[in-house]
């Protein structure tokens, strides 16, 4: 009977995102294709990750299963950053060895800290926290520097042919595409509790651990994924405006995917 | 004396297609030379690889002498300044749009540079915003000197403007080239090319189709003809 309602539920979600396609279509936004494909896999990739993982939580799997899930997550998420600027060939090793880098150091804080007990059941669900919310705003960094790439070429060009070496000339845009890219997650840390309930509370609190212990560890995880996110999106914006100028200073024409 | 630039089979492709083609000439080092052609004749990109913002698929660009390519790029374009077709006004004063080009500048010369172009040193401290096509043009040559270019690139730098922006902006080259500094202008306007020129450059596809005095008459054909019908 709990299935027969879980299942009803979903089909609800699925009637509001029909609505926003109804929405985008009637404002012309050009969405849907893209919010129907994004619905579809994300239906099959949780229905086949929700088989996955019965068998890598369950106690006598050995760990290195959760490890190599933990390495897909994040040549997937690379991945995922470099097919939005197919323009920048080199970005998905960039996206791939940023989202390692912070992973690698998130994990050691979250099991070198004991902030959770290091087992199939945790490391999975932990590192996709953290990479997942890594891979939103490396995204829309990589895309936002294509975008400049694109928009603001007169105005580079004009601060290169003065004699400012690349970077240079990108920096006040590269500014202002860091800030869009992380500040959402500075906003969701800033609003923790009051806009955004978060899950892992939530779930620690349903499961008998005192509210404080969770409290700890659900700040910690924040703070973990809000570093990541931060380094994640830096690593990549400042690697993208390495890849759009040449060694000699010359910005390459990116063409950007339009939406 | 060396040639200001000199193209030895300089092609440049890119995006599909082909916009400067085994390109050979030269461009004196006096006054200013003017290089007309038709819409797609890669006047802009010919300039644009004299600023090294472009470069060679194939030959070379030398500057007085030295091979472009081997030059250091930052240091080889404040040698060579640049003007684009539409003014570029950086956010802040004006003073800060000349600070871009050197941080360090004085207000005294960044006035001294504004009365050379002709703008009132009050303007400072204006918003470069607010400032008019004229005006911020003047601005950017302003911008541009502040280097203390050797000599100055300007990629229809009157396109965007009226008719007695673009006669105060003409003066103002010929000022500046009187006084030693030869410029490279590309135009699409041939009166423009007649009020202006000590010499000439047409390209056709891609190709340097002729050089010589405005005033020659031993164009080919194919050059006179599209002299005479633009």
């Amino acid at each position: 009977m709990r299935n027969a309602v879980a299942w009803s539920g979903l089909a609800a979600s699925l009637i509001f995102v029909a609505v926003a396609i109804g929405v985008s279509a009637s404002q012309r936004l050009a969405l849907e294709r893209e919010m129907v494909v994004a619905v579809a896999r994300s239906l099959v990739q949780l229905l086949l990750v929700g088989v996955a993982l019965l068998a890598v939580v369950d106690d006598d799997t050995p760990l290195v299963w959760s490890w190599l899930w933990v390495i897909v997550i994040v040549f997937f998420a690379g991945a995922t950053v470099a097919r939005r600027v197919p323009a920048m060939p080199g970005m998905l090793w960039l996206a791939v060895g940023a989202n390692a880098a912070v992973a690698a150091v998130s994990l050691a804080i979250v099991y070198g800290f004991d902030i959770f007990p290091l087992s199939g059941r945790t490391l999975v669900p932990v590192a996709g926290m953290t990479i997942g919310n890594s891979l939103k705003s490396g995204v829309v960094g990589a895309t936002r520097v294509a975008e400049i790439a694109g928009d603001h070429r007169a105005e580079i060009e004009a601060r290169l042919a003065l004699g400012l070496p690349g970077r240079e000339a990108l920096r006040p845009f590269l500014r202002s595409a860091l800030r869009t890219a992380i500040s959402p997650q500075i906003e969701n840390t800033a609003g923790l509790g009051i806009v955004f309930l978060p899950g892992a509370m939530t779930g620690l609190i349903l499961a008998g651990v005192s509210p404080m212990a969770a409290v700890r560890t659900q700040l910690a995880l924040m703070y973990v994924i809000l570093a990541g996110v931060a380094i994640t999106t830096i690593a990549i914006v400042l690697g993208a405006a390495r890849l759009i100028m040449t060694p000699d200073d010359r910005l390459l024409p990116v063409a950007r995917r339009m939406y | 004396m060396s040639p200001l630039f000199s193209f030895e089979g300089l092609t440049v492709s890119g995006a599909g297609r082909q916009r400067l083609g085994d390109l050979t000439g030269t461009i004196p080092d006096r006054g200013i030379t003017v290089i007309v052609g038709p819409s797609g004749a890669g006047k802009s990109t010919l300039l644009r690889c004299c600023n090294r913002l472009d470069a060679p698929t194939a030959g070379s660009v030398r500057f007085r002498g030295d091979d472009v390519a081997v030059l250091d790029p930052r240091a080889h374009r404040r040698r060579v300044g640049m003007v684009f077709q539409a003014p570029v006004a950086f956010p802040g004063t004006v003073l800060d749009n000349l600070r871009v080009a050197d941080s360090g500048i004085t207000a005294e010369r960044a006035e001294d540079l504004l009365a050379r172009v002709h703008l009132d040193a009050a303007m400072i401290t204006r918003d470069a915003g607010t400032l008019s096509g004229g005006e911020a043009q003047r601005m950017v040559l302003a911008r541009c000197l502040v280097t203390g270019p050797e000599v100055l690139l300007l990629d229809e730098p009157t396109s965007a403007l009226d008719a007695p922006a673009t006669r105060r902006l003409e003066m103002l080259a010929r000022e500046l080239a009187d006084d030693g500094l030869p410029q490279v202008w590309v135009s699409h306007d041939l009166d423009q090319l007649r009020r202006l020129a000590d010499h000439v450059v047409v390209l056709i596809d891609g190709r340097w189709a002729w050089s010589g005095d405005p005033g020659a008459d031993n164009a080919p054909a194919s050059v006179a003809t599209f002299l005479e019908d633009s």
